[in-house]
């Protein structure tokens, strides 16, 4: 990766003549009228919001505007910690969140460990394949699958227990069913990263350690342990640190009325309060609270990182 | 202990074998349950919910498809679905590629302040109500294009794909088209396009999904006409709305039987296309993963 780069800054000095800035500005005109529809959408629809904010601390009324509302500094933020749900709703973030961590993060690293060492390629590719399936489909789908195997009526999982409870209604089957059917979809698709991390691997360490009599396993924790350990550790700072989104969409999926006791988690009462009771400012006060804790997490994470591996990505 | 003791020990021959069986099982448990749903959609409700249709088909029968496109609420979902994913995919992909080829110019002046402007959206955004309010005010509820323009510009793929441009195709390319005289666009056009196919397919079959099985977008910005596939199939799957339209005249045993039916049916036509595709760019995956990933 890095010869061509150093390859292009050696060749640099060579050019007889050294061009002004304005000239550069000039020769590249296309690109930046490339550039000028991304620039302008990446602003209002995303630069925008971000000013918007602002809200959070404002009465907003949509006459007046994201700037014209009333100043109310830290009301919302109050209402929200003093919400008779508030208390249930942070355990239930974190501990979904968190235990949704613990399970799902060492899955797709075993696997991709376990598929590295396959050795019949058409058979990799085929077990690849498989395993990447679930990512694909919608996650309506894969609720409505939950839903439907979990039916005291015939659902599957029933029939195999040969039972009939109904799960989506007892609030202690809710973390397991969204942290199974989460590893169940996307356990797989977390592999790729790390097998391609392994790719990376010298196939001769492979034949030194093997005449050196290492076995399989052996190999694995000398050769490709070592080799993941940067990798593990910066896809583990990235999910601490979006420890408070948890996946919206399948716990509003999931969610019933009767296992509300723990699903019942911040992202489902941003939506309800902002987009079902257009309740703007308390909302976006409460999805910034949310934004600060994660952030706050990143930097703490990577601190202890940088400190425990000597490695840092942020 | 004594296990790991067993499996330090064991020959290349014996941990294979383990390797393959393990991985079978857990391909097992990857596909069983869309097989099962695959076999319920063709078979009698009755039966499956009696648990007769664990392996194959009982009293095989097309009525559930028949129903999904005959339902005006489904197909009219499942035609709204198509329509956004190929419009979203040729502006996702368009817009991917407009940007990641000038991020992909070291030399760029400005180059620096443009990455990070473009990534900080990584990293921060203005959250669902203050998107909500800017997407109100510019006027795109209930039109199509609040699907794909509050997304901004998708970076994670602008990365992977500058990365290729970067590291993928042959500088010698470059260099002979600056001699030629060809300009900024023209080399676009003529060489990083056609050389960059493949993580191109990569990136539609990316798009494709992602606006394929997009659902809570169009939840809050559109309007029940205008309703995607997966949408419709909230209300068919997870609110149980009673499929009046489609049931109408049936006794009632026989409007529930093709209710369940649908179930199943619907949840195959959704998932389908995507699974079918998905294969034909899955070498890429990884390739892409990796230039991605190096400097993310």
């Amino acid at each position: 990766m890095n010869t061509p780069k150093k390859a292009a800054k050696a060749a640099k000095p060579i050019r007889l003549h050294k061009k002004t800035l304005g000239q550069r500005i000039l020769e590249n005109w296309q690109l930046y009228i490339l550039l000028i529809i991304p620039i302008v959408i990446t602003i209002i629809y995303k630069y925008i919001p971000m000013y918007g904010i602002q809200i959070a601390f404002r009465d907003y009324k949509p006459a007046r505007g994201f700037f014209g509302s009333k100043w109310v500094g830290w009301y919302w933020f109050e209402r929200f910690f003093t919400a008779p749900t508030f208390k249930r709703m942070i355990v239930n973030t974190v501990k979904l969140s968190l235990y949704s961590l613990l399970w799902s993060f060492p899955v797709p690293i075993i696997l991709a460990l376990a598929i590295n060492q396959l050795r019949f390629k058409k058979y990799k590719r085929v077990v690849q394949t498989v395993l990447y399936a679930p990512h694909f489909i919608s996650i309506m789908v894969v609720c409505g699958m939950i839903r439907i195997f979990l039916s005291p009526y015939g659902g599957l999982i029933n029939l195999l227990i040969g039972k009939q409870v109904d799960f989506m209604t007892v609030p202690e089957a809710f973390r397991t069913i969204y942290i199974a059917s989460g590893i169940w979809q996307d356990a797989g698709w977390g592999t790729i990263i790390y097998l391609a991390t392994l790719s990376a691997v010298d196939p001769g360490l492979y034949e030194a350690a093997k005449i050196d009599g290492a076995s399989m396993f052996q190999r694995i924790r000398v050769i490709d342990i070592p080799e993941l350990i940067p990798m593990i550790i910066l896809q583990l700072i990235m999910s601490v640190s979006g420890l408070m989104s948890v996946g919206f969409e399948k716990v509003f999926l999931l969610q019933t009325q009767l296992n509300k006791a723990t699903s019942d988690v911040i992202a489902v009462y941003v939506y309800e309060q902002g987009i079902v009771d257009h309740a703007y400012s308390y909302s976006t006060a409460i999805g910034l609270f949310n934004t600060v804790i994660n952030i706050i997490l990143l930097v703490v994470v990577n601190k202890i990182a940088k400190k425990a591996a000597d490695v840092s990505f942020v | 202990m004594n296990k790991k003791q067993g499996l330090r020990g064991m020959s290349d021959k014996t941990s294979d074998i383990v390797l393959v069986v393990l991985t079978a099982l857990i391909m097992l448990i990857i596909a069983y349950p869309l097989y099962y749903v695959l076999v319920a959609s063709v078979s009698d409700p009755y039966d499956v919910y009696a648990g007769k249709t664990f392996l194959m088909p009982s009293q095989f029968t097309l009525e559930g498809y028949k129903a999904v496109f005959s339902n005006s609420n489904l197909l009219n979902g499942f035609l709204n679905s198509v329509k956004y994913t190929v419009i979203g995919t040729l502006y996702s992909v368009t817009m991917v590629y407009i940007t990641a080829y000038p991020l992909s110019k070291k030399d760029l002046p400005g180059h620096k302040w443009i990455s990070i402007f473009f990534i900080i959206t990584m990293y921060f955004g203005g959250g669902l109500i203050p998107t909500y309010l800017v997407v109100r005010d510019t006027g795109l509820l209930n039109n199509m294009w609040a699907l794909f323009l509050p997304g901004g510009v998708a970076m994670g793929n602008v990365i992977i794909v500058r990365n290729f441009f970067e590291n993928n195709i042959p500088r010698d390319m470059f260099e002979a088209a600056e001699i030629d005289g060809a300009d900024n666009l023209t080399t676009f056009v003529r060489i990083v396009v056609p050389l960059s196919r493949s993580i191109m397919a990569v990136m539609v079959v990316f798009s494709m999904v992602a606006y394929w099985n997009d659902w809570f977008t169009a939840l809050i910005y559109l309007q029940k006409d205008q309703y995607p596939f997966p949408l419709v199939l909230r209300g068919i799957l997870i609110t149980t709305e009673a499929m009046t339209s489609m049931t109408g005249g049936m006794s009632y045993a026989e409007s529930n039987r093709i209710a369940e039916l649908v179930k199943f049916a619907s949840m195959i036509v959704a998932a389908a296309p995507m699974l079918i595709m998905y294969p034909f760019v899955q070498k890429y995956f990884e390739q892409g993963f990796m230039t991605g990933a190096v400097k993310g």
